[in-house]
């Protein structure tokens, strides 16, 4: 291949070094106008009345609107509409939109914000998943879900369970606790509307145009065709900018409201306020295995604080009991999932959505297990991992699989099972996996989920698709895919992407779905358009490869007239047959494993990484620089995630919303990462291509709690893994007490009755 | 995008002038240098200012003679910590500057802002909606201390990297008011409270540090944060010791970020007096250093472990002594 | 908050030497150099992250040194030489460092990348074959979220090697 597999500049580098690129931010029509938003200043209130007269009567405020101007409520997922762009009937965490404001500029606005009252009536936050699962003082923060403030429960079963921990040698429990954190992207969330001819234009900081589309459809009671959404240069997502944003909406309705532009930026503080980020996850996991370690039953529980809306909350709480089964071979395995509301700002999608918590417990879990047997904990984990080609228990088709390479590569490079023992210095191993994008839409329909257009004239190609790069190369991987078919560069393929007038759908840049689906909808259009210039080149008794590419592109022209073809990709149809099955099944499912190295002070409790090894199975590799980029990005996050970031809150209040509070690694927190690429070549991946953006995650922040293990001999059962949680373990250990700092208990939920499936038939002899 | 309130930029030529124009706005003016600390604090709603003062005009010399050196205040930290009269005669201080937040930061921010930069606290470093929503803290806006609701003072914590640094070396900065000039020892600029936490008149200006050179004179920076960058102090030690031989003739350890103002650890320092540096001597000394620091739940981490890290901080930093090689007689 | 409004703007005509060029300016005393930068001479180059001095995303050059530009108000910088991202090409031709990080990968998003590019090329002037330590100190006040900072750090030392 020419273009495939080689470390090539993505192709929009030149304007973002250059500070060419325009986000969102840096966009000022003529006139436009400045919104700010007035929040609520309590966790949980009913909003009694809004006096806005003040505010209106300052000179430069132009339009002032409240929920009853917007009253129509949105959400990602169809079965929670729970949101409105700005509330008039209750807030519901510190920071929910009541009022928004467009002025002639942002000082005059945050001014009038500040003159508006707002009479509430207080009512008693709920503030954790304890709380929520009791009876509420006042009132429940949600009309719909389960009993209490429960969101969503999730109960089912796949194969015997019962009979699997009957024939278990040895059976083990454990808790886990997995503290939220956020995106925290450098870019602020922006958004700017106008409002000319009757029609809505929005250019907006968002990972997904077509979500953001549907629900200015719906909230603007006008339909789709007279609106248009622009992605803007995008400053960077990992899940927060997926969902539709309140601000999205207020500048489109100020915008119709005024004629005239209005923007809309977040403060920083207003980002920690939008969230969607990692839920808190509360875990119970119990295992059954024989003497040698081979796992025969498995049955995990997971209890996620929401925060005050749904989000992509149901689909989260699937994904923290859904991707156990794709790395190790659960024979029977039952998994109880419950979601709460909390007053807080709502969790949501980030990196490795849903995955990370429940990837943390199980890791430590199993090594915890194989210290108990007496067994090497990377010796037990690879006797149970799953093989290439294999239906899991809970029905998840696994194609290629990387795993077992993936592990020898770090465990040769770094050395593992040769390691000095000494106390205070540590090493982790742990391993994971991740979806190449969802199987199924977030909402119901048969529409392929990706689909491009390629143009050729005289000479010039142009790629249009609506997918969305926020950085991570997607654009790169379009081009790079029409670029190898036709012979060309990727620099040669002109692309229009993320505008809903101008290109096909896509589903957007989240769920790891884009090289693998917008790659496979390139590679199909682009098939297409070579056969046509081939067969033109022929018909003028040539070879493609003899002519150059603008005499192919005139040949054909003549020949077919306009030169476009499309192409479209939709997942297979692999679900299981069973409620529920719709979170899990991925065409592709990439896999990761990583040694962490570290330096873990007794004294202090401080932890210094000295240098990660991880091994992503990318499928292949279509640009191995931004694999790299990628890879190396997720293990800074993993680490952060580990160490340092929290999403906390005290007094009803998120506890610091700043950048100088919310700890996330600078230069120097950051230790040397080796990273290595493993290709399986995926029989259905563009070129055998898979996800690399966000499974190198996944297996961080086990691997630094294990290296911690390692180098002190406590066990730190919840992230962050801060020194001070360590300095604790370690006061229990020398009084003779566990040696583990961690949650003590899994609280006692009524989950349903669950949903008993079998297993696949012959699932697991790797025929699938 | 948070923006500046809006005020009036005043731009003296001299210190007196700074001060003639500071006593007579009064309350309403407060004079800027680097802004660092401040800017985001105006931003935040935590100062209610219709005047800046800039003070422009300090001078950007370090000037070093055979038994002082004298900096003055509107030296940048950056150039502090670089400074090699600075490394080679008081190195701690230098360290103490070169640790200060981040290395734009530190461009701007300069050494007599970084001795008045204005205690901290995470119920007060806080935007004016994040701090209404909290209900205002008795330091800005309200009545009460979050952090100690019975309390009837502010508990805000000194946070600057020098300060404590510029007081074990014995510092004295000038200032220059109304009344004219007057040196004042930098231990002296300070006072125990969280909102009014300096010792010096509101239209005194901060001209210089002077810092007395002596021969044997040692000292060392160690400061804890998150982060290797950008972070403020949740502890620090700062220590000076005369030595002669390997014994410590004379020393003084202060304390940063664990009260509202750079903690003196006097009972420390009294015990090291006429001793040698050895393992014991230097953990006894710690855990005398440790005592008086009250860490309370209002900066990163938790006050428990960060006051066990005081002792750690204060043998670090004894342990850098001994490891140097002397100052001005090497 | 209100009342703020309520008071004059004081505004002073500034001539600023932006990139090499001077530009004469009126401009409110309250508008940072960041919001005069990216609105009143429309270099929207200069990204902003939290405008608190928390994040480096600011950062520009004032004499050659790395300054975060939320902090810096124009009058006092009057007369001295201001370089944003737009500055550092040379006509069409990219500063080392530009190329270099569009090579391998250092920007992902980009929204980083002009304080980050700018700090560097600060460091670069000062100290032409930096350690990977040094780079890492000097960089240490601009975050990033994209790329673990690893490849930052190549294309700098990348750039670094080409220039000597």
């Amino acid at each position: 291949m020419k273009v495939v597999g080689k470390p090539l500049p993505k192709v929009d580098a030149a304007p973002k070094v250059t500070g060419r690129a325009v986000y969102a931010d840096d966009m000022l029509p003529a006139r436009t106008l400045h919104c700010k938003i007035l929040r609520s200043p309590h966790p949980h209130a009913r909003i009694v009345s809004i006096d806005t007269s003040a505010a209106r009567r300052i000179p430069g405020v132009l339009a002032v609107i409240t929920g009853s101007d917007l009253p129509v409520k949105f959400g990602i997922l169809p079965v929670t509409q729970d949101e409105r762009a700005l509330e008039h009937e209750k807030a519901r965490y510190v920071g929910d939109p009541i009022v928004a404001i467009a002025a002639t500029d942002e000082e005059i606005a945050a001014a009038a914000c500040d003159a508006v009252a707002v009479e509430y009536e207080v009512l008693e936050p709920v503030m954790s998943i304890d709380a929520a699962l009791a009876t509420p003082k006042d009132e429940r923060i949600q009309d719909y879900g389960g009993p209490n403030n429960v969101h969503k429960f999730v109960a089912l079963e796949f194969g015997d369970v019962e009979g699997g921990f009957a024939r278990a040698d040895h059976v083990r429990e454990d808790v886990f606790f997995y503290q939220g954190n956020t995106h925290l992207p450098m870019e602020q969330h922006s958004a700017i509307a106008t409002y000319v001819d009757g029609r809505v234009t929005l250019w907006s900081s968002t990972q997904v145009v077509h979500y953001v589309h549907r629900a200015l459809s719906r909230v603007l009671e006008l339909p789709m065709h007279r609106i248009r959404v622009i992605g803007a240069a995008h400053g960077g997502g990992f899940g927060g900018k997926t969902d539709p944003f309140a601000h999205e909406i207020i500048v489109a309705k100020l915008a119709m409201i005024t004629g005239r532009p209005v923007k809309c930026t977040l403060t920083r503080e207003e980002v920690f306020y939008a969230h969607r980020g990692r839920h808190p996850v509360l875990m119970w996991v119990r295992t059954g295995v024989t003497h040698d370690g081979r796992i025969t039953a498995m049955h995990f529980r997971t209890a996620l604080d929401g925060g005050a809306y749904g989000s992509y909350g149901v689909a989260s709480t699937f994904y923290t009991g859904a991707l156990q089964p794709v790395t190790y071979d659960i024979p029977a395995y039952r998994f109880e999932g419950c979601r709460v509301f909390t007053n807080k700002p709502p969790c949501g999608p980030k990196r490795g959505h849903g995955t990370p918590q429940p990837r943390f417990g199980l890791e430590l879990h199993l090594e915890k297990i194989a210290r108990d047997l007496g067994l090497d904990p990377v010796d037990m984990k690879r006797r149970n991992y799953v093989k290439p080609n294999t239906r899991t228990v809970n029905w998840l088709r696994v194609t290629s699989c990387g795993l077992e390479e993936c592990t020898q590569r770090v465990l040769e490079a770094s050395g593992f099972k040769t390691r000095e023992r000494r106390p205070g210095r540590g090493m982790g191993f742990a391993i994971s996996s991740y979806l190449s994008g969802a199987g199924t839409a977030i909402y119901w329909n048969d529409m392929p989920h990706s689909e491009v257009q390629i143009k050729v004239d005289r000479g010039g190609v142009t790629a249009y698709c609506g997918a969305m790069d926020i950085g991570q190369g997607s654009d790169s991987v379009l081009a790079t895919v029409v670029a190898e078919e036709l012979g060309l560069q990727p620099s040669d393929v002109r692309l229009v992407t993320a505008d809903t007038d101008t290109t096909p759908i896509d589903l957007g840049s989240y769920s790891s779905r884009v090289t693998f689906m917008a790659g496979n909808a390139a590679l199909e259009a682009a098939r297409k358009m070579r056969e046509l210039l081939v067969q033109a080149v022929a018909g003028a008794g040539k070879r493609y490869e003899e002519v150059s590419f603008e005499e192919a592109s005139v040949l054909a022209e003549a020949r077919f007239g306009t030169l476009t073809t499309a192409g479209s990709y939709t997942p297979p149809k692999i679900a299981g047959p069973y409620k529920g099955s719709g979170v899990g099944p991925s065409p592709a499912y990439s896999y990761s494993a990583c040694v962490v190295d570290l330096d873990a002070d007794a004294r202090t409790g401080l932890i210094k990484v000295n240098k990660v090894w991880i091994a992503h199975d990318v499928g292949r590799a279509i640009n191995p620089l931004l694999v790299e980029g990628q890879v190396e990005g997720s293990v800074y996050m993993g680490l952060g995630e580990a160490l340092m970031e929290e999403q906390v809150f005290r007094k009803g209040l998120h506890k610091w919303p700043s950048m100088l509070e919310y700890k996330s690694p600078t230069f120097l927190d950051m230790p040397e990462v080796e990273t290595f690429i493993v290709e399986t070549d995926d029989p259905e991946g563009p070129y055998g291509a898979k996800e690399a953006g966000q499974g190198p995650l996944l297996p961080v922040p086990p691997a630094v709690s294990a290296a911690v293990y390692d180098a002190l001999g406590v066990w730190i059962d919840e992230v962050p893994v801060t020194p001070e949680k360590v300095v604790e373990a370690l006061r229990r250990k020398d009084k003779g007490e566990t040696p583990r700092y961690g949650p003590q208990r899994f609280p006692a939920i009524p989950y349903p009755e669950t949903i008993k499936v079998d297993g696949p038939v012959g699932h697991q002899d790797g025929t699938c | 995008m948070l923006r500046l309130p809006r005020f009036k930029y005043l731009r003296p030529r001299s210190a007196r002038e700074a001060a003639g124009m500071a006593a007579e706005k009064g309350a309403r003016a407060m004079f800027v240098a680097g802004g660092t600390d401040l800017y985001p604090k105006l931003k935040r709603r935590q100062f209610e200012v219709d005047t800046l003062i800039g003070l422009d005009f300090l001078g950007h010399d370090i000037r070093n003679g055979s038994t002082e050196c004298v900096i003055d205040a509107g030296v940048t930290l950056s150039a502090a910590s670089r400074d090699s009269h600075l490394k080679g005669g008081f190195g701690g201080y230098a360290e103490a500057a070169g640790l200060v937040s981040s290395p734009p930061l530190r461009n701007a921010g300069t050494i007599g802002g970084n001795l008045c930069v204005d205690t901290r606290c995470n119920y007060y470093d806080m935007t004016y909606e994040w701090r209404k929503a909290a209900g205002f803290c008795m330091k800005k806006d309200g009545d009460i201390c979050l952090v100690a609701p019975s309390s009837p003072r502010c508990w805000a914590v000194s946070s600057s990297d020098t300060a404590p640094m510029a007081i074990a070396l014995g510092g004295v900065v000038t200032l220059v008011g109304l009344d004219g000039e007057r040196e004042l020892p930098v231990s002296a600029l300070y006072r125990d409270d969280g909102i009014e936490y300096m010792a010096k008149r509101p239209d005194e200006v901060v001209t210089s540090l002077r810092l007395r050179a002596e021969p044997g004179l040692r000292s060392a920076y160690v400061k804890l944060r998150r982060r290797g960058s950008i972070d403020f102090p949740i502890a620090g030690a700062a220590v000076a010791a005369r030595m002669e031989g390997d014994t410590i003739a004379a020393c003084r350890i202060v304390l940063s970020a664990v009260a509202s103002y750079p903690l003196d650890a006097e009972a420390a320092c009294t015990f090291l007096k006429g001793r040698r540096l050895d393992r014991e001597t230097v953990q006894e000394a710690a855990e005398l250093a440790a005592k008086p620091a009250k860490p309370l739940d209002n900066a990163d981490l938790s006050h428990f472990w960060r006051k066990r890290m005081v002792r750690v901080v204060v043998e670090q930093a004894l342990e850098r002594l001994s490891d140097q090689p002397g100052g001005f007689d090497s | 908050m209100k009342e703020e409004i309520l008071r004059d703007v004081e505004r002073a005509v500034l001539t600023l030497n932006v990139n090499g060029e001077p530009a004469q300016l009126l401009v409110p005393v309250h508008k940072t150099l960041l919001e005069v930068l990216r609105e009143d001479m429309q270099l929207t180059g200069t990204k902003h992250g939290c405008e608190l001095g928390e994040c480096g995303t600011c950062t520009v050059l004032i004499d050659g040194k790395p300054h975060l530009s939320c902090l810096v108000l124009p009058i006092q910088v009057e007369g001295r030489a201001i370089t944003t991202v737009e500055g550092m090409a040379s006509g069409s031709d990219l500063d080392p460092l530009q190329t270099a990080f569009a090579e391998i990968g250092a920007a992902q998003c980009g929204y980083c990348t002009p304080g980050i590019l700018l700090s560097a090329r600060s460091l670069l002037e000062e100290n032409p074959r930096p350690s990977r330590g040094e780079i890492k100190e000097a960089l240490a006040g601009n975050l990033c979220r994209c790329t673990g900072y690893t490849k930052i750090v190549e294309a700098i030392e990348l750039a670094a090697g080409r220039m000597a």
